[in-house]
């Protein structure tokens, strides 16, 4: 074991320039799928914030019967995709018009009659927000015979759905792409590795190094530049968040970071590329030796 | 300890490197394997340790069958064998000791031995006091002497030798040779391959010749025409 971190810490010392370019290559490879990572989680906030604001209204004719639409509002409390009901009567409609719609605060203070319907403002639970959900909830509201009409929105509903779909697409296939990348860099690198010390295998192999022994040091440098590669791109990532932050304006001040779980995954994903790559490389070119 | 029988070689590209080739070589030969390039003599010492297998036929050293050899047990093999070439195949960014140490590592012997070992055969291939040079640093004798020790250190029961004394000038040669003929005294088999006709002649050995992959002479069925046939 003690030789085994010895040979492998040993080529990095014995070739800096090219173990410097692989960690490297394999940092920027990560930390383009950790910026889009970044991207994608801040994302995905942000549409969560978004999501919060769906309501659904549903108009009450005029003349209900309170007590009509207090059992009616206890009946869709009780909806399992429910999170929350609050009835605005039409004079509560009136003053929060009054107070939010500034332009027109004259046109409302001198009216003799309020024009305003009341209404039944309902909030979805969290996962319960896209457009199938919200449109069936709707059609049940519907079937109320109090409810005059309904509302909820529907296009912003369903774009938010797509913007949701397309981001978890790109994301998937982006990322898949610059793995791969960064697959066939450690791999060409590793091979560079062994090529350089393809007179070093031969003779480990003269003298009855068995394939594994060989295999040993290149699987650890392959697993180790990983791992630099993993944190430097996580420095990269963070610098990068830092800068995003602070520096523009105030836009993405409420941007967040990856948290811990997340950063463990980016840097066993480096482990896991440097891994595969000397694997592949090594796996190939032992055959020919 | 070696024994060929009916041994064919041949490459894809359809070259004939053996055909029919048969010997054996018992506990404590010395045997030359002579003939010019191209004869098959480094093809044999690829079979021997398992660089590469025979066409057809078999080849069994050390009670390996290298014929029917499991990639798992080529390793093993090469632990009983100790192979040393012309060009000495030693890492350049390693001192002679830590060529020889290497040997020893990679087969797994335990660290607090190998220091002890490596300086045994250092002394018994007369470098002792060279143990922290660098190949660069050591003359082509030196540094064949640096390669049979290595090849000695896992203290192997044959020695495979091919052309050792090919890159050597001549008072380096006799050095090599000498060395290769104590080493033989104390009981471990040497099959050496080489053109070097001098070299022959001067020792009473037995000598394998080979022309165009089939064995042409072997002086142990034919003691009368050995000085004939080495010519």
């Amino acid at each position: 074991m003690k030789l085994l971190a010895r040979e492998a810490l040993l080529s990095f010392r014995r070739a800096p320039l090219l173990s410097a370019l692989s960690i490297t290559t394999i940092a920027f490879s990560l930390f383009t799928l950790g910026l889009f990572g970044l991207v994608a989680i801040n994302l995905r906030q942000a549409l969560h914030g978004l999501e919060e604001r769906v309501e659904i209204v549903a108009f009450v004719l005029r003349g209900t019967p309170a007590e009509t639409i207090t059992l009616a509002t206890q009946d869709i409390a009780a909806f399992p995709e429910v999170r929350e009901v609050v009835y605005v009567s039409e004079e509560q409609a009136l003053g929060r018009a009054r107070r939010e719609l500034v332009e027109f605060r004259d046109a409302y203070r001198d009216l003799q009659v309020n024009p305003l319907p009341a209404s039944i403002e309902v909030r979805l639970k969290d996962g319960y927000r896209d457009a199938a959900t919200v449109e069936r909830v709707a059609q049940r509201l519907r079937g109320f015979g109090f409810v005059n009409d309904v509302r909820f929105g529907r296009e912003w509903v369903q774009k938010l759905d797509h913007l949701r779909n397309i981001t978890g697409i790109v994301g998937l296939v982006i990322g898949l792409a610059f793995a791969a990348v960064a697959v066939v860099i450690i791999g060409v690198t590793i091979r560079l590795t062994l090529l350089q010390r393809a007179r070093e295998i031969s003779i480990m192999r003269l003298v009855g190094a068995t394939n594994w022994f060989i295999r040993g040091p290149f699987l650890l440098e392959g697993a180790l530049k990983g791992l630099l590669g993993g944190l430097l791109s996580l420095a990269l990532c963070y610098g990068g968040y830092l800068l995003f932050r602070d520096r523009a304006g105030g836009v993405f001040a409420g941007m967040i970071f990856f948290h811990a779980l997340q950063m463990l995954g980016i840097v066993v994903f480096g482990v896991l590329l440097g891994l595969g790559g000397s694997l592949v490389s090594v796996g190939r070119h032992l055959r020919h030796v | 300890m070696i024994r060929l029988s009916h041994v064919h070689k041949s490459y894809p590209n359809g070259a004939l490197a053996l055909k029919d080739v048969s010997f054996r070589i018992g506990k404590g030969e010395f045997v030359f394997l002579t003939g010019h390039s191209g004869a098959g003599k480094s093809t044999i010492m690829k079979l021997l340790f398992a660089e590469q297998r025979p066409t057809s036929g078999e080849v069994r050293v050390s009670g390996y069958d290298v014929s029917q050899l499991r990639p798992d047990e080529i390793p093993k093999l090469r632990r009983r064998l100790g192979v040393v070439f012309q060009d000495f195949r030693l890492l350049e960014d390693r001192t002679a000791a830590e060529n020889i140490a290497f040997a020893l590592e990679v087969t797994g012997a335990r660290g607090d031995t190998i220091a002890a070992r490596v300086m045994r055969v250092l002394t018994q291939v007369g470098l002792s006091a060279k143990s922290q040079a660098y190949p660069r640093e050591l003359s082509g004798g030196e540094q064949q002497r640096v390669a049979i020790a290595r090849a000695l250190v896992n203290e192997p029961a044959i020695l495979v030798a091919d052309e050792p004394t090919g890159n050597l000038d001549e008072r380096a040669t006799r050095g090599v040779f000498q060395l290769l003929r104590d080493i033989n005294t104390g009981g471990t088999v040497i099959v050496m391959a080489t053109h070097d006709l001098d070299l022959v002649r001067q020792a009473n050995y037995r000598t394998i010749e080979l022309r165009d992959g089939g064995v042409v002479y072997d002086s142990a069925f034919d003691e009368t025409d050995q000085t004939e046939a080495a010519r």
